[in-house]
Parts: structure tokens; sequence; C-alpha cells
């Protein structure tokens, strides 16, 4: 053989050895295992904030925090959990998944793969480390409005900018990673329309990062050059206008909320047939939903703003619009019910919480119809209704489908059954801890509870003290997940390959358990 | 103590609980659904909103009960056999269709419930100017000259450590703003500082309160009564402490309302003309400072580091007086030291002024008196 051959030939390279694995690798399954461990510890993170602003509501008064620091706590527990804990997730479980699911060796960019991940410690040490910082973290809450993140903001706030850009750098470069990769690097056969929902709902997603990350990169440039070179864009003394922030914000921040949940869709949709061991009743529809969904997030940004003063005719069109968004959502809730139908269904947990996903997740969208509602959401906006709604939707929407996709997939990564029995444990634990704490705060909202009150009046305090004590339960069952993922990694019942009986795929059908190093050397063959 | 405190309040969350599985739903106590309100669109509201709840309610029930009946019979251990039926175009056409027909049913109520709220400007009878200051409202009668601050009462903010049994916590003010029933008041919002929102639900008014811009909504009130809101949109670290009281009264008690508080306006003006001593400002300042200047300074004139200068041995309060007007009267343009003459009479501003530059350990021994603000306004 000659040196040129065996170099093509890769099944020499394993991993590395010790720290310098991890630093160096640029192998999307080392990458993926960076970037879920990462958005654990933000989950923990961002949880631990969580806990702060659920010990102060525990009851009327201040007892534990003052305001100021309750401010930065609600504001950090929004940015950690978004930008540090459900979107990094997703990436890792991109990486672990994209590439053995369209018979690919590794992602089309692999050290642009490396440098994203590793943007994100020091983005996260950077917006973190305000809190020790005189004056405190920022503490205008994850939407940061203008002009209170720009004059009335600590000096902190240009910590918080630039771990946003950074953030924003990873995100983009992590897009066009998934793009190239879903684009280029399929197996022979594998048409879009053969293409597993997961890799399609990410495909999309992807784009919407494309688009909108740079547009979140423009909002606090200018904040920046509002706070120090003189400029006005948001103030209104100036010239500006404070509500054009909000406008350019969430023509990010509402494609955001759909990149945090069409992935959970492809998880979905890849459990439910597993398990009721009957295809995925309708996967073109599942595909053209997915679409509309990506488009019409980009024409509701206004929902968030009925408050604001639009102009009437702004008003309907935002309402129209984003009662439409409930069409394409309606047509995956009935896919997946429709799957069920008639099959042959058992309850694993990666079931179970796929279906507490579709349940609970039905709840929040149904909230969300109510909150489209122009003239009534002048009633909803900014209480605890919309605390409801968007915790339902991306905890036991987006949360959920992680947590499923994890328990779904690991025998595949590790070769490890979990524990059924403790998997279990964690599902009815955390689904009942995750009611007690969410689901009151719809009756506070609708009573007259604004968010973001450190404390309040006393009419509202036994939902308040039902409300926390599900968090803390909640935030136990997380630390119960930290057990039995360790566990799982350590040992376990041996996986076979195809780990679940329905299970279908090119990851448990054409790999191993668990999948080598460089999943695909040869491209399999795709009918 | 507290123990026993936090035993008794967990058993009244659990009987709170336990009464809502078994007793009526619409118990008083524990509020669960939407104030129906006292004006027409607050009524509208509420119809709407159940309209679409019982939708809501509806489409749930159905898919859920679609999933239960799959999950109980078509279930492996009961030995159901997967069919493999999938694709239909006919049935995604149904469900694409069926929810588009009920959305345009909820479209058209929603479509002239907004068409009537976005009404304000016709045919108002009273024209409120509201403004936002962190973290207080400014209520302006533009057409009798009638102006005050209405800010969270002294009763709320004694108790905030422990506020249990303080009827109407964080929802008392010292002035409640006064409104006559059954007149259009169109409301018009705007800001000194940063975004807040005024809320009052039994009114059904929520809107954001700008500041460089006015935004309107109006109301007209169909019952007397005490209705109680507050601020809506994080807007600092007293964004939980900003309520709005509304007393909703009879035409004829609102007219002596509105004779008092020109009177009182007069006597304010008539006081800043009088030479103070030297004591009397300052056990004035005191109390305007804890009101107005506390929040952010701090009560010993500390501040916060970092974000709110201290007063106790500041530059400011113990050079040149006049600087130390300018900035009180005019505040500090790009911080949130905001201009207090929109805000202060000329009394409350002297006393504040002299009580800040002999507190806190600050003994510059000089006072302001009313005619030197007025004359720096």
């Amino acid at each position: 053989m000659t040196t040129a051959t065996t170099h093509d030939n890769h099944d020499d390279h394993g991993p590395g050895y010790g720290l310098s694995r991890w630093i160096t690798t640029t192998n999307h399954k080392d990458i993926g295992t960076l970037y879920l461990w990462f958005a654990f510890i933000m989950l923990l993170t961002g949880g631990s904030f969580a806990m702060v602003i659920r010990a102060e509501l525990f009851q009327p008064g201040l007892q534990f925090v003052e305001p100021q620091f309750f401010n930065q706590m609600t504001t950090m527990h929004g940015l950690i959990m978004v930008f540090g804990a459900i979107m990094p997730a997703f990436v890792g479980l991109a990486n672990w998944l994209l590439p053995m699911m369209i018979g690919a060796p590794d992602m089309a960019l692999p050290r642009m793969n490396n440098w994203s991940f590793w943007i994100l410690p020091f983005a996260f040490t950077m917006l973190l480390s305000t809190l020790f910082m005189e004056g405190g973290a920022p503490a205008f809450g994850w939407t940061f409005y203008a002009p209170l993140s720009t004059t009335f903001a600590p000096d902190s706030t240009d910590f918080f900018i630039f771990g946003v850009h950074l953030m924003g750098i990873s995100s983009v470069m992590g897009a066009i990673n998934v793009i190239a990769t879903i684009l280029n690097m399929r197996a022979p056969g594998m048409t879009l329309m053969k293409m597993p929902l997961f890799v399609w709902t990410w495909l999309i997603t992807a784009y919407l990062l494309l688009a909108v990350m740079p547009v979140l990169a423009g909002a606090v440039t200018m904040m920046l050059t509002d706070r120090h070179f003189g400029t006005s864009f948001f103030d209104a003394a100036g010239g500006g206008d404070p509500v054009m922030f909000q406008h350019i914000f969430w023509f990010f921040g509402h494609p955001e909320v759909y990149i945090m949940i069409l992935p959970a869709f492809g998880i979905i949709s890849a459990i439910i047939p597993t398990f009721a061991r009957k295809p995925l009743f309708g996967y073109s529809s599942m595909v053209y939903a997915t679409a509309s969904i990506a488009i019409l997030s980009f024409m509701v940004w206004g929902h968030h703003m009925f408050t604001t003063g639009m102009p009437v005719a702004g008003e309907l069109f935002f309402m129209y619009a984003t009662i439409l968004v409930s069409i394409p959502t309606g047509v995956k809730i009935f896919n997946w019910v429709t799957t069920m139908w008639r099959g042959s269904m058992s309850f694993e947990t990666p079931m179970l919480f796929a279906l507490g996903f579709i349940v609970m997740f039905t709840i929040g969208g149904l909230s969300g119809l109510m909150l489209g509602v122009a003239p009534v959401d002048t009633q909803y906006h900014d209480t605890y209704f919309v605390v409801a709604h968007f915790h339902y939707v991306l905890v036991t929407g987006a949360l959920y489908s992680i947590i499923a996709a994890f328990y779904y997939w690991v025998p595949k990564w590790t070769g490890h059954m979990y524990s059924e029995t403790l998997g279990k444990i964690h599902f009815w634990w955390s689904t009942i801890a995750v009611n007690v704490l969410f689901f009151p705060q719809h009756f506070l909202g609708l009573a007259g509870m604004p968010r973001r009150i450190p404390d309040y009046a006393l009419q509202f305090a036994e939902f308040n003290m039902i409300s926390s004590i599900g968090g803390f339960a909640f935030g136990l069952a997380q630390l119960f997940f930290l057990f039995i993922i360790i566990k799982t990694i350590k040992g376990g019942k041996k996986a076979t390959d195809i780990v679940w009986e329905g299970a279908t795929g090119l990851e448990f059908e054409a790999l191993p358990s668990p999948a080598p190093y460089h999943s695909f050397n040869t491209p399999p063959e795709v009918k | 103590m507290v123990l026993s405190k936090l035993t008794g309040r967990w058993f009244a969350a659990m009987a709170g609980i336990i009464s809502m599985l078994f007793m009526s739903v619409a118990k008083a106590e524990y509020e669960l659904n939407m104030t129906e309100g006292v004006t027409p669109i607050s009524q509208n509201l509420y119809d709407l909103h159940m309209i679409v709840f019982w939708i809501c309610v509806v489409v749930g029930v159905a898919v859920f009960a679609v999933m239960a009946w799959s999950i109980f019979f078509h279930r492996k251990s009961r030995g159901a056999k997967a069919s493999n039926f999938h694709e239909s175009t006919t049935v995604e056409i149904i469900w694409t269709i069926a929810p588009l027909l009920i959305l345009i049913a909820v479209a058209i109520p929603a479509t002239s419930t907004l068409l009537d709220l976005e009404d304000a400007k016709t045919n108002a009878d009273i024209n409120l100017q509201v403004t936002g200051i962190q973290w207080k409202w400014k209520y302006n009668f533009v057409d009798e000259n009638v102006e005050f601050i209405s800010s969270l009462a002294q009763s709320s903010r004694d108790v905030i450590k422990d506020p249990l049994g303080n009827e109407n916590y964080l929802l008392e003010v010292d002035e409640p703003l006064v409104l006559p029933i059954n007149k259009k008041i169109r409301f018009l919002f705007t800001s000194n500082d940063v975004i807040h929102s005024w809320w009052v639900p039994a009114l059904a008014i929520k809107q954001d309160s700008v500041p460089g811009f006015i935004n309107d909504s109006w109301a007209i009130i169909e019952e007397v009564g005490t209705y109680r809101g507050q601020c809506a949109e994080l807007c600092g670290k007293g964004h939980g402490f900003m309520p709005i009281v509304v007393e909703a009264v009879t035409q004829a008690d609102y007219e002596k309302w509105l004779d008092g508080k020109k009177a009182q306006a007069a006597a304010v003006a008539a006081a800043a003309e009088q030479e103070w001593s030297m004591e009397d400002l300052i056990a004035k300042g005191e109390t305007v400072y804890n009101a107005n200047c506390a929040a952010c300074h701090g009560a010993t004139g500390a501040g916060i580091p970092g974000v709110f200068p201290a007063l106790a041995g500041s530059p400011t309060a113990t050079g040149d007086v006049a600087e130390h007007i300018n900035t009180v009267v005019n505040g500090r343009t790009g911080t949130a030291m905001s201009a207090f003459k929109t805000q202060l009479s000329d009394v409350d501003l002297a006393a504040v002024i002299t009580f800040e530059r002999n507190s806190f350990g600050n003994s510059v021994g000089d006072m302001v008196q009313p005619s030197a603000i007025t004359r720096a306004r």
C-alpha cells in the first residue's frame, strides 16, 4: 500500500487522550457531547436562578433578595436558558445525530464545528461574570427593552452585549455547518423527501438562525453605540424611538422561539412512530407544516407588542398572521395523534416524554392561540398567563423533547441501556412537578399578577406558594436526571444494534451500538 | 415561629388546592379567571376571552380523548397489532380547513372588539394625561389644570418584610386617581424615563407609556367603586412597587374632589412664597426624600455602587448650592436622574435639597428657600 491510500483510511483515527481530546477535537460525536454537557451545566445554572426567583416568590414580602437582584435573576435565567441551555442542547443533538441519520462520516466543516462550540464557554463566562461586578448583572429582562437597557442600565451591560455577539457568531457558524452537512453529505439515494424529520426540521431551523442572529447582533450593536458613541437609535430625545428596539428585537425574537421548537418537532416525529410501531401518518405534510411555520415566524413579531401603541391596521395584521400559526401547528399534532391511532404502543421512557410533550405542548399552543387574539391580549400581556404559556412550550415542549431524545438515542451513543425504572420515575416526578409549577400561573395571570415582580399582593399568595413547591420539586428532578445520565454512561445493560423494536433510520438500522467514532466510512445505500 | 408560620401557609395552600378540587371553582378568594370589569369594553373582552377559552377546551379535549383512546386500547400489552395506514391528502385537507373555519369564527368578533378598543379619539368628555415615572404615576387633568403624583402608600412600604394581614398590600397609593362614572375618559400615556405600562384590569386598559411618545386608550366606567392595578412593563427595581388606584365616583363627588385638588394646589403655591425655617425644611425634606429619592439613593444616602451614586459626602450635595439645585430641578441627561421640576413643588424641592445638604453626615449648613427654586425653574 502506498502512503496516500493509507492516509485515506481513517479507521485508525480514534479519539485523542486526556483534556486535549476535548479541546482539539473535530469529531462530531465529541463536539456533540461537549455541547450536551455544556447545555446541562447551563440548565442547572439557569435553574438555580429560577430557584432563587421561586424562593423569593414563595410568600408575599421581600425575604431573601433585593428587587434589583431579583431582576438580575429573571434576566440571567432567561438568557441562560434560551441561549445557554435549549439552543446548545439542540446543536449537540444535531452534531450527534445528523451525520448518523444521513449516512455521513462527520459534519461538513469539522474545524469550524470545534470553534463554534469553544466560543460558548467564554461567552457565558463573560455573561455570568457580570453578577460579580459593581452595579450587578444586567437587570432589564432577557428581552432587554430600551431605554432600560441603554440609558438606565448598569455598566456590566457592555459585557452582556459582547457575550450576545459571541453567542450569535457561534450559532451562525453552527447553522452554516448544519446546512452544508445536510445539503452535501447525504448518502446516495437519500433525496430531500427521504430525510428523517429531525434532519428536515434542523435544516429549516438553521436557515432561521442564519436569518435572525444577525438581526440580534444589529440590535445589541445599536444599544452599544447608544450607550457610548452618542447615537440615539432608541432615545426619543435624540430623534430615535424606544419602540423601534422592540420591533428589531422581536423580528429576531419570534423566529428565535421557533428555532427552539422546530427541532423538537423532529424528535417527536421520530419517537412516536417507533413506539407506536407504525409509520408517521403524514410525512410530507409534516415537512410542509414545518416550512409554513418557519415562513409565518417572520410575519408575527408584532404580537409581542399589542400594547405599545401600534396602529389598529398593524394589530389586525399581526393578529390574523398569529392565529394562522395554529393551523400548521395543529397539523403536526393531528399527525402525531393519528400515528398513534391503531398502532401497537408501548411506553418506554422516551415515549412517555414524547407523549408528555404532545399533551403539554398542546396546552401551551392553545394558550398561545388565546394570546394571539389582539384585543384580549391587552389583558394577558406581561402577566403570569404569558409566563405559564411560554414555559409550557419551552419546558414541557423544548426541554421535554431534549430529554426524550436523550433516552431515545443514548443507547446508540453509549451502547448502554438506561434504567427503565429510573427513567419512568424521572418522567412522572418531572411531569407532576412541572404542572404544579406552571399550571397555577395561568390563574395568577388571569387574576392580575404582572410578570417580573419581586413581590406581590396578598390575593396571589396561595398559587405562588403552590407554584414554588412545584418549582423546587422540578429542580430536584433534574438533579436526579444527572444521576441517571452518569449511571447510563458508566454502564448498563448492553444495547442491541436496533435498540428499539420499532426503530427505523440509518442510525439504528445501519450502525452498531455504540456507533463507531467515524459514523460511516463508506456511505450506506438508501433505497 | 417562622416555621409555624410557614406550616400555616403550607396548610393554607393545601386547603386552597382541596377547595379548588371539591368546591365551586368560582370561589372569590382564589380568583381563577379574568375580571369582567366595569366598562363596556372589559365586558366584551371577557366574553371574547371565554369564547376562545371554550374553543381551546373543546379542541384540547378532543385531541386528548383520541390520544387517551389510543393509549388505552391500541397498546401492545393488550395485544394490539399495528396497522400500516399513512398518508392521506383528504385527511390533511380536512384538518387544515376545519381549524381555519374556527379561526375565522374567532377573528370576526375579535376584529370588531379591537376596532372598538382603539376608538379613543371620538367624543371624549375628559382628557387625562398619565405619565409613568420611575416608580410612580403622574396624573394631569389637562382641561382642569389639576396635576398630582400617585405613589405606593406608606402603609405598604412599612410592612415590606412581613406583609401578611396588610389589606391591599402593594395595591394602595397615597393619592388615588378619582374619575367620574358614565363619562368617556380619554387617557394619554407617556413616560419620563423608561417604558412603563398602565394596567387596571377592571377598566380593561393596559397601555405602554413610552418616553417621547403618546399612546391613548379610553374607558367609560359604569359602576362606582375602587379599582386597582399595577405597572405591567419591567421598568427597573421599583417595577413591582408602582400600583394604580382608581376611585370611580359620581359626577358631583368628582367635581368636589377637583375643587379640593385646586384648593390644595393654591395652598402649595402660597407656601412657596413664605420664608421657611431650617427645621421645617429638613423635616419636610425627609418625607419628600423617602418618597422620591430613597428608592435609588438609599434611605441612608449610600446609593448603590456602580448604579446609583451616594449622596453622603457627594461633591454635588456638599458643593455649590446652585449646582445642587440644578441637578435636582433639571436632572442629569443621559443618566437615570430625572428632572424633578415636573414632579415636585417648589417647597418640596427646597426642602429635599436642604435635607440632603444637612443629612447622612453632610453638614453644609446652608438652606434653600422655595423662592430660589422658583427662580431656578
